[in-house]
């Protein structure tokens, strides 16, 4: 177990060194931050003032190993546009994309589980069909436009919800639905499968003609065993929206979180907030990989972590 | 004798460009019995149409402007023209004609894409999977790290620092995807390394190139093209998403995504804005996973076998529902 940890961490640490190489490369030999960051009409000596103060007229390798060393301390400077240390910024968004993601990820799964159930118990009858031409709708429709669907909807038509912002809790209905949409019909998908694998299985014939009752059956033994996959994809999804992919229904519903923030920084042209979002991703990142190997290892004993 | 032989051969060819036709017939009669198949191959074919011929159908110029007619809603209400069937945008421009446009830069962004990431993804799965030892380690920690990368992120900020574009669109997306065709294709070289026509083209000399290229490669084909084209779903709606967010394709040229994007502003207007291009993609995206999941019903044999058996199920069930009939009128 020891030994598993620590491949884990040098795993991780060799992905956080891959994302710093990245943007190293990308913000300051493919692009030039001082053009990016400093208005058309500043002069020579601002821009030397500005290229001094963020270290940029030391030689590469210099900023490289300062560049690393910010890293390790997290501490990126301040954000050029809100004037304050891009950390702070973070650590006061990332919250609430959490819990876009935790009420998406979570509405998708008391639905997705008990539906793909239900359609893997007949297979090719008529609630299986509905299910799966539905959720090969919702894997086709596009986020954002599901999100815009939804603002029109029930805040312009039905006039019940609110379409922006986070100020009350039931601002967050709409944007969780949508987030939770396609991530429902992935999930429902997987459950239906690996569920219809698992009751094909002696065991389960076995435990049926034993004459243990059929809920005990299918959502103790089956649901069981074909849990593997789904935890993997639950905890994909995770991934997923903290890695970036919570930008779309963030920008639709302005909800404030880091992937709304990474956008307005890149309108803004802020590459230090942007540095911070980009580390702050990765990190949670590799964090939530190996969170998930250990519930593996709590699902299924019978795994060997390597 | 020579005369002979090149007669054999010529025939030989001909018989088999004659199986060639037979299995591409035999394709399109599975292909009727497969519904949702058979719709998803008529769309794509349409909307390959419409891309290929966008300036001969489409209505309008899609960047012309007409300020006098703004936000026209479409044809059934009662200020729509059949000048513009799905009414005009903020500036005047027709909205079926950004339609078909749009779907230019879908399919092409989409091509190429899983072009360039396949090719790439292909070709080190072959090379990790047959070399095996250091290059597969290598190959393989490479996409363990790069997959946990904060892909979009990442997407973003090479987006934001070189400016977007088709092709930084094109770029990024690619070395974004280009794992899933690794990991799958390494998975199937390591289960096929071991069969006997591989084991016979390594005895008889062939080298490692060629025993990859010409003998194990096109095993996975079929394989290949499923996974291809789920990535192509996947590509269109992330270019869509990335135009949506202003870091894809840039006015004045089209795009699905922008399309929604600039019309998210008068939504409340005229919601013929969003909806159009908005249902573009999604039709688009629907019509390839159809065809996606009939391409693997069909090359996966456990799948084959239980069409098969439903299919004889229903031919005896009617056989028996007829013999019954028969008898009942015979007394």
């Amino acid at each position: 177990m020891g030994i598993f940890i620590f491949k884990r961490l040098i795993h991780g640490l060799i992905v956080i060194l891959g994302v710093t190489l990245i943007v190293f490369v990308v913000t300051r030999m493919v692009g030039d931050p001082v053009k990016v960051m400093l208005p058309l009409e500043s002069t020579q000596e601002q821009r030397d003032a500005f290229k001094k103060q963020l270290g940029l007229d030391r030689p590469i390798p210099v900023q490289l190993v300062n560049f690393l060393k910010d890293i390790a301390r997290l501490d990126f400077g301040d954000s050029l546009w809100q004037k304050r240390p891009a950390m702070e910024i973070v650590f006061e968004k990332l919250p609430l994309t959490l819990a876009l993601t935790a009420v998406g990820v979570g509405l998708a799964c008391v639905f997705a589980i008990p539906l793909g159930i239900i359609s893997a118990l007949r297979p090719g009858g008529a609630l299986d069909r509905l299910t799966v031409f539905g959720s090969l709708l919702g894997l086709s429709m596009p986020q954002f436009w599901m999100g815009l669907l939804f603002i029109l909807l029930f805040a312009v038509q039905l006039r019940i919800l609110p379409t922006s912002g986070s100020a009350t809790p039931s601002h967050i209905i709409l944007p969780a639905l949508t987030m939770a949409l396609p991530t429902l019909a992935r999930l429902v998908m997987l459950v239906r499968s690996s569920m219809i694998d698992e009751l094909n299985q002696p065991y389960v014939k076995t435990a049926f003609a034993r004459g243990l009752p059929f809920v005990r059956v299918v959502g103790g033994h089956a649901l069981k065993n074909a849990g593997l996959p789904i935890m993997t994809l639950i905890g994909w999804e995770v991934i997923r929206s903290l890695a970036g992919y919570s930008v779309v229904v963030e920008t639709v519903f302005a909800w404030p979180g880091i992937g709304l923030t990474a956008i307005q920084a890149i309108e803004r042209e802020d590459l230090i907030l942007i540095q911070a979002i980009v580390f702050t991703a990765a990190i949670s990142v590799v964090l939530i990989n190996i969170a998930m190997d250990f519930i593996y290892k709590l699902i299924d004993p019978r795994l060997k972590l390597t | 004798m020579t005369k002979t032989k090149a007669n054999d051969l010529e025939q030989a060819l001909s018989r088999s460009r004659y199986e060639w036709v037979d299995k591409l017939k035999e394709l399109g009669r599975e292909l009727r019995r497969d519904t949702a198949g058979f719709i998803g191959v008529v769309l794509i074919t349409a909307l390959v149409l419409m891309a290929v011929f966008a300036p001969l159908i489409s209505p309008h110029d899609p960047t012309e402007q007409d300020l006098t007619a703004r936000l026209v809603p479409p044809v059934w209400y009662e200020k729509g023209s059949w000048g513009h069937v799905f009414g005009t945008d903020h500036l005047g421009r027709d909205i079926l004609s950004r339609a078909i446009h749009g779907s230019r830069v879908s399919l092409w962004v989409g091509v190429s894409v899983v072009s360039l990431a396949g090719g790439f993804g292909v070709v080190m799965g072959l090379l990790a999977g047959y070399l095996g030892g250091r290059t597969d380690a290598f190959i393989m920690r490479w996409v363990d790290t790069q997959v946990a990368f904060p892909g979009l992120l990442l997407a973003l900020i090479i987006l934001a620092v070189i400016g977007p574009s088709l092709t930084t669109v094109v770029l990024v997306l690619s070395l974004n995807g280009w794992m899933v065709y690794g990991r799958m294709t390494r998975s199937a070289v390591l289960a096929i390394r071991q069969s006997p026509y591989v084991e016979a083209a390594e005895v008889v000399g062939c080298r490692w190139p060629r025993i990859i290229f010409r003998h194990i490669l096109p095993n996975l084909t079929s394989s290949l093209l499923t996974l291809g084209i789920l990535e192509f779903a996947r590509i269109v709606l992330a270019e869509a998403a990335l135009s949506f967010l202003g870091l894809g394709i840039q006015p004045p040229a089209t795009s699905w995504g922008l399309d929604v994007s600039m019309g998210k502003n008068y939504m409340f207007m005229a919601w013929w804005l969003v909806t159009i291009p908005g249902c573009a993609i999604g039709i688009t995206v629907l019509a390839i996973n159809l065809v996606a999941s009939w391409l693997r019903l069909i090359s996966d044999p456990q799948e084959r076998e239980k069409q098969f058996a439903r299919h004889m199920a229903g031919s005896m069930r009617k056989a028996m529902v007829l013999k019954a009939e028969t008898e009942r009128r015979q007394p």
